[in-house]
């Protein structure tokens, strides 16, 4: 499959590139890696010897999808997934692109692990793979990482992945610093010591289950200073996973005072809430925490508008021994490279974000934010595509995911839509079954 | 010597995990037979056969005293097998997962299952992975359903009723697993509940259950029938949740002079083991108002009730 490089004529789409702002009925031609043009009619008059005909009706065309927060596990974590899981997932799910987190045992911490990523992943993922760096050394909050050399070696932002960075004066440093560089700073905005013994969002909830909770307050006070440090410094700056309404306040002044600041909501907490733990159900343990119905809506409408710039699938492979577990002891992460497309179209079914700016969200915004050549359908671009079915229903069931792990939140699910052809670089990486 | 119980009460559910979820006509039927084996406990021939053949376990991955005794009493005095799991010395200790433990545990056919353990939600989990019945016998800070039991009937056999009296229960609410079982079980028998704590000891939300919160002792046993008291454990107070002991205990500890605030004929309760001279005066525990002896010997005749109104349930029985 991978050796096949034949011109690929998707005809009669629905095209949607949000990187040019179209969303039009017509073909898309690829050939040599790149795409070629879309256009209407092109047909197969127009197109070379050889070419593979796609008849796409009633289905759409659109970059493949670029997640920019996966925790991959690879390299230390190899039992849970490593690279060529996760880009097998990927391809499933129509993600062309992972942006892989440092949280790897070594951390990514230094520009020779940078190296091994993208050689491990040159040579065994099926999907482009890009590293975030982690932004203090050992991702212990205390100093900056090589900023320069860990770009230069191709990471494409600086995050501390899951942890925060505590220590006011080292972020502040890391962000004038990384200004120099024009780095992007992605940050997890989590205070440690009020998230405390927390274990899901705080409220009637939590209280009913005699769990501890984990203040919103936990992720706006950091957010805020943060953004206070922000303006201070002009550094580039990216909130990780925004999860509440007051977050949303808090990111919406800033952008309304011209900052460059954005932010990324992961598909869970756009599609999932609190009530959704249940009994105890600790592939619903996230962090940050599930929060109510209140903040989800305030979420599917921030992403609407664009205050939310992005959708990722914060995909946290977890086995047995770290998640059958009782709630407070299970470890928190879900996967969801397969099911960030499937899930969020919820929202589209719904009418409550359309389909552009879903797109966008997890193409053209990511590209733009992270430099990445993907994320469009422009003529000359690489050749990144994905077709999806946009109805048809499919309940998930676990076996089939090709990641490791199998702590789906939407295990047995129904779903409406999926990807049902991904294509990376030219050549065909995933093709649905039954379609 | 079998004498049949008159009441004939089936508790139509496999396991007890909680109070929430019982029904009015459940935890009435479980107090009235738990009735019959208060009468029988105080014979000097306490044996029953209902649970004859059957295994009981008793798997307690945090001490206790009391509860674990009474289980293994209310097991013996029933006719069945019981076994204490020494977790302390066993496989879990030695890392072997809770649900590793419930499958050994499992394949020795227990037919009932008495656990506590530290986290919220462990219960559930292991009564997903056995076959048998599970009680829950305290579970983090989310319920403990026995001990709302035994509670209520402490107070209905000493004020006749449960409805409409106010209940006020003081102290760590927001690590309670009693408060919580005790607040379920006292608003669906149709109490007033007040919950008297300062706010660092009081869950978020709280007042969503149904009941009255305050942060005042005079406030909070005003007219009351029941003041309930809850143990502080040591490491909250030194300033992580309340600054001393001598603070807690002028604020919130239960002494004559605070007592005074609620009606005469106010009775104190204390699920134990006390804190004396933390959240509660010696004078007031041992005093006349006080149910806390009566509440262990309440605890074996629930426990009693619990396991038969189960049993009764179980497959061939």
């Amino acid at each position: 499959m991978l050796s096949d490089r034949r011109p690929i004529l998707l005809a009669n789409a629905r095209i949607i590139d949000p990187s040019r702002d179209l969303d039009f009925a017509g073909d898309l031609l690829i050939a040599e890696g790149v795409i070629r043009e879309g256009k209407r009619g092109i047909g197969a008059a127009g197109v070379p010897e050889g070419t593979e005909q796609i008849d796409c009706r009633g289905r759409i065309v659109a970059p493949g999808l670029i997640d920019m927060r996966a925790f991959v596990g690879e390299p230390g974590a190899e039992h849970r997934e490593t690279l060529a899981s996760a880009s097998q997932a990927a391809a499933a799910g129509g993600v062309t692109t992972i942006v892989c987190q440092p949280d790897t045992n070594p951390p990514i911490d230094d520009p020779a692990i940078v190296d091994f990523i993208l050689r491990r992943a040159r040579d065994t993922a099926i999907v482009h793979v890009h590293p975030m760096a982690a932004l203090t050394k050992g991702r212990e909050g205390t100093e900056m990482t090589e900023i320069g050399l860990l770009k230069a070696a191709g990471a494409v932002a600086f995050t501390d992945g899951a942890k925060s960075v505590t220590n006011a004066q080292v972020m502040r440093r890391a962000l004038t610093y990384a200004r120099d560089f024009d780095a992007l700073i992605v940050h997890h905005t989590e205070d440690p010591d009020l998230i405390g013994e927390g274990v899901m969002n705080d409220g009637e909830l939590a209280s009913r289950l005699g769990l501890s909770g984990v203040p919103k307050a936990a992720e706006t006070i950091m957010l805020e200073r943060d953004l206070r440090l922000v303006a201070l410094t002009g550094g580039r700056y990216h909130a990780a996973s925004i999860t509440c309404a007051e977050s949303i306040d808090v990111l919406k002044r800033a952008k309304d005072r011209g900052m460059a600041v954005t932010a990324s909501a992961s598909v869970n907490h756009l599609t999932l809430n609190e009530n959704d733990i249940g009994p105890y159900r600790t592939f619903f343990k996230v962090a940050p925490p599930l929060r109510t119905n209140d903040d989800r809506e305030a979420l599917v409408e921030a992403l609407a508008s664009g205050l939310i710039d992005v959708v990722m699938s914060d995909h946290n492979p977890q086995d047995v021994e770290t998640k059958r577990l009782p709630f407070a002891e299970a470890a928190p992460g879900a996967i969801g490279l397969e099911t960030m497309l499937s899930a969020s179209l919820r929202l589209v079914h719904d009418g409550r974000v359309d389909w552009t700016r879903l797109i966008d969200a997890m193409s053209a915004r990511p590209a733009k934010l992270l430099g990445l050549p993907g994320g469009t359908l422009r003529p000359g671009a690489p050749a990144d595509v994905i077709v999806i079915d946009p109805d048809i229903p499919w309940v998930l069931d676990p076996d089939e995911l090709k990641s490791k792990c199998k702590n789906t939140p939407f295990d047995e699910a129904r779903l409406q839509g999926r990807v049902i052809r991904t294509i990376v670089a030219g050549r065909t990486a995933y093709e649905y079954a039954s379609a | 010597m079998n004498i049949a119980a008159s009441s004939s009460f089936v508790l139509n559910r496999r396991h007890l995990l909680g109070i929430e979820g019982l029904s009015h006509a459940e935890i009435v039927g479980l107090l009235d037979l738990s009735e019959e084996f208060v009468s029988l406990n105080r014979q000097i021939e306490k044996k029953r056969t209902s649970l004859r053949g059957r295994t009981q376990i008793n798997l307690f991955f945090e001490s206790s005293t009391r509860t674990q005794s009474s289980f293994e009493l209310a097991g013996k005095r029933l006719g069945a097998d019981v076994m204490n799991m020494a977790v302390a010395s066993s496989a879990i200790k030695k890392g072997e997962t809770l649900i590793d433990t419930a499958i050994t545990l499992n394949a020795m056919h227990p037919d009932i299952l008495v656990m506590r353990h530290h986290a919220s939600g462990a219960v559930e989990l292991l009564s997903q992975k056995v076959d048998g019945s599970v009680i829950n016998a305290g579970d983090g800070a989310h319920e403990h359903p026995t001990q709302a039991l035994l509670d209520a009937l402490t107070i209905r056999r000493n004020k006749g009723r449960i409805e409409g009296l106010i209940v006020a229960i003081c102290g760590d609410i927001l690590h309670s697993r009693v408060a919580r079982s005790n607040i379920i079980l006292l608003t669906t028998l149709g109490a007033r509940v007040r919950l008297v704590a300062p706010s660092t000891l009081l869950p978020s939300g709280i007042e969503r259950l149904g009941v009255e919160v305050t942060r005042d002792m005079r406030e909070g046993l005003a007219d009351a029938d029941i003041v309930m008291m809850l143990r502080l454990q040591r490491e909250r107070m030194n300033g992580s949740f309340v600054p001393s002991v001598q603070e807690y205990f002028a604020y919130f500890g239960l002494d004559a002079r605070k007592l005074a605030y609620a009606k005469k004929d106010a009775l104190v309760m204390h699920p134990g083991p006390m804190n004396r001279g933390v959240e509660i005066d010696s004078h007031v525990a041992d005093g006349a108002q006080s149910l806390i002896r009566e509440q262990v010997e309440m605890g074996v005749a629930v426990r009693m009730a619990v396991l038969e109104a189960l049993s009764r349930n179980l497959p061939n029985a």
